[in-house]
């Protein structure tokens, strides 16, 4: 030990301070990490967000109910039909109505094929920052495929579809749908079989990822994480099994689990996700009842293109609904909704004073709490597992800075 | 003319400034400085359905020291304009930036007091990509626009 | 409607802290005094009964233009907290004075709170007694104010570097 000192005096050995980031070719999201290192060892981090700041919820109070819902897209990007669907739900939680039987169909199923496209990135992009860049193409060519199905459906691509309505969907899926959507989870469960023939027992890839990032389940609820990176704790919550919403309690799925809440943990749990996804998406299209998509409520629903054209009721309808002063207003009151996006539990908390504009909009991000972690994940490792580390949490700028 | 035709097709005669021009623009570096959503666009456009290597830019260097277009994709925050900045003024010349979505461009969607209201407010931008974000053939678009722009440009050399 | 068990519980062990309560669209929800915020949440967490051991949520409302009705004090801290064992949520939410907009921090019971408190400064100005290290987190040191405060203007932009709009 003394001679250890010693030496360390004499060559001169102290901590190192780096800045990882804020522009970091791994770092999908900006974020500053500033590191203690000593020798390749991380001694202790501090984690720096904030980079992607859009003032998400302060904009959205200036905004009416409607028009919220496009910054609701941008909030996870990779996934924003879940956002959409959350932040509507609020909403009509705040009416207390409920959505019609198909359209909750609708909503699961978009859902699920959402959620797909979060992990099928996000396992991509951490492979590639491990070097597999195979694994990123193939997963991209699957999530092009369901993207495409998104864009039938909403009309944009899966990053801003802005597909929902408060009180029900912008359009009932089209025709074929089914069918389409059949064919794109063939090609992905193909590219899954290739990417576990690629990764899982990928020597580079598990001694790169196991054992590396690992917490606790007691301390995973710590710092609040829910999603992916609490199950690889071990802990099996999901708001889709906890508080049923949609119609999630007629479908059969289950809710896969890890042990260590190491990386490798991670990756496994998204992969089976993405399993399960595509299994609940296949019950929802086979179960679908016919019906309408929205509510019938002219307070709360904007009547069809066709009838505002058409009809003078319809006009005046969607005019009182636009008009400034006038729009969808909810009743007074407070509720948080929570729904289980692609990272975890995303809560919408919304206020209203009875006007058409919210009072206060507060999203839950799954992501920030989880980041809050990310220091403790990294802090004693090599510094080369940080970038495996942070890829594997999914973190996401747009909903953990907001 | 005449002493084209009468070398043949061994010689092909030019200008400087053509051929550096053409050399360029099929060779483009790009820095991708991805921030938000506009960066999932960019991926598919990167990926093998898109695939922009066709267009010579296939291969992004995270290093601005040896990137020629500096790739603005997605919001820029005023936390982090100065860090824009900095890569920018870190490139080599001849560069070129690229505005990628409607945020880079204007500001977007966001006007509040967090973002910044068109990065050509901090960077001077050769090419603005519109979208919210911009599907893959309209970065495609725009990368073709960017290469006719350094083709017919002055070649520094 | 039947008070949910949270709620009664509570109202038994802090029958002087609890301002009101009441359970709108089913969200349990009870305004307590801030002082013992501290108390009633390790309450919540530690009873067995109850065992809260999510801090699901913390952030806070500036209820400066509410007029339907007005509020007395300015600001509100809410807290979510969810219980895994039993599946039950409850909002707590503590109302400050402009004057004095100081709550204890949730620190020692949760580590995520020392990230969420950040925010809730960073975001509103309400400053948590104990909190380790209370600094801005999503925007930076040389922004003054605080954006989510009502009477901040929606596009009061404070630029590093470039013009102002």
């Amino acid at each position: 030990m003394e001679k250890t000192a010693t030496l360390a005096r004499e060559l001169n050995i102290r901590e190192m301070t780096l800045h990882m980031g804020p522009s970091h070719p791994a770092m999908h999201g900006t974020i500053r990490m500033f590191l203690e290192l000593d020798g390749e060892t991380v001694v202790s981090s501090d984690v720096e967000i904030g980079y992607l700041h859009r003032g998400f919820e302060k904009t959205c109070e200036n905004r009416t109910y409607h028009q919220a819902i496009i910054y609701t897209d941008r909030l996870n990007y990779v996934s924003p039909l879940i956002n959409n669907f959350g932040y509507a739900m609020a909403v009509e939680k705040l009416f207390g109505v409920d959505v019609p039987e198909r359209c909750k169909y609708i909503r699961v199923i978009m859902s699920e094929i959402c959620r797909i496209t979060d992990h099928l990135t996000n396992v991509g992009a951490s492979a590639m920052e491990l070097g597999a860049i195979t694994a990123f193409l193939y997963m991209i060519k699957a999530r092009e495929m369901l993207w495409k199905l998104i864009e039938e459906v909403a009309g944009g691509r899966g990053v801003t579809p802005s597909y929902v309505r408060i009180g029900g969907v912008k359009d009932d899926l089209p025709e074929g749908f089914q069918g389409r959507t059949l064919e794109a989870f063939k090609v992905t469960r193909e590219v899954l079989q290739e990417i576990h023939g690629l990764l899982t027992k990928n020597r580079i890839f598990v001694d790169r990822t196991k054992g590396v990032g690992a917490i606790t389940a007691d301390e995973a609820m710590s710092y609040g994480f829910t999603g992916p990176c609490l199950r690889s704790t071990g802990v099996a919550y999901d708001v889709r099994k906890a508080q049923p919403y949609m119609v999630y309690d007629k479908m059969n799925f289950e809710v896969p689990v890890g042990t260590n809440g190491d990386n490798y943990d991670r990756y496994l749990v998204r992969m089976e996700e993405i399993q399960q996804s595509m299994r609940i998406c296949e019950q929802a299209l086979f179960s679908m009842p016919p019906g309408p998509i929205k509510i019938d409520d002219p307070r709360i629903t904007f009547p069809s293109k066709k009838d505002v054209y058409g009809k003078m009721e319809s006009l005046i309808n969607h005019f009182k609904l636009f008009m400034n002063g006038h729009g969808i207003m909810p009743p007074k009151g407070e509720v948080y909704q929570a729904v289980e996006g692609a990272n975890g539990e995303l809560g919408f908390y919304v206020i209203s004073d009875g006007s058409g504009r919210p009072y206060r909009l507060r999203c839950r991000p799954p992501c920030f709490m989880i980041m809050s972690g990310v220091s403790r994940l990294v802090n004693g490792g090599m510094v080369a597992d940080i970038v495996p580390t942070f890829g594997s949490v999914n973190m996401i700028g747009g909903e953990c800075d907001r | 003319m005449a002493i084209e035709s009468a070398l043949g097709e061994s010689v092909v005669l030019t200008r400087t400034d053509k051929v550096l021009g053409w050399a360029r623009k099929y060779s483009l570096f790009l820095y991708p400085f991805v921030t938000a959503c506009c960066g999932m666009e960019y991926m598919a456009t990167a990926a093998s359905h898109y695939d922009i290597d066709r267009f010579g830019a296939g291969l992004p260097r995270f290093s601005p020291r040896q990137a020629d277009v500096l790739f603005v994709v997605g919001t820029i925050s005023h936390k982090q304009a100065p860090i824009l900045k900095r890569v920018w003024e870190q490139m080599c010349e001849p560069k070129w930036v690229v505005a990628f979505g409607g945020c880079t461009c204007s500001g977007g969607p966001y006007d509040n007091y967090a973002t910044v209201q068109g990065i050509d407010t901090i960077v001077p931008v050769d090419v603005y990509i519109p979208g919210c974000p911009p599907r893959p053939e309209t970065v495609l678009d725009g990368i073709m626009k960017l290469q006719e722009k350094i083709q017919n440009q002055k070649q520094e050399l | 409607m039947e008070e949910s068990l949270t709620l009664k519980k509570l109202r038994e062990r802090f029958p002087a802290s609890i301002i009101d309560t009441h359970s709108f669209r089913g969200d349990d929800t009870a305004v307590v005094k801030r002082v013992d915020v501290v108390d009633i949440c390790r309450f919540l967490k530690e009873s067995p009964d109850l065992s809260y051991n999510f801090l699901m949520d913390l952030t806070a409302v500036d209820y400066l233009q509410m007029n339907n009705p007005p509020k007395t004090e300015r600001f509100e801290v809410v807290y979510h907290l969810y219980s895994i064992k039993y599946n039950h949520r409850v909002r707590i939410k503590a109302p400050l004075t402009e004057a004095d907009p100081t709550i204890d921090s949730l620190t020692p019971l949760w580590a995520v709170a020392n990230w969420l408190e950040r925010e809730c400064w960073d975001m509103f100005g309400i400053r948590f007694d104990g909190h380790p290290d209370l600094k801005r987190i999503l925007l930076y040191e040389q922004f003054e104010g605080h954006p989510l405060r009502k009477d901040y203007p929606l596009t009061g932009r404070q630029p590093l570097i470039g013009p102002k709009n």
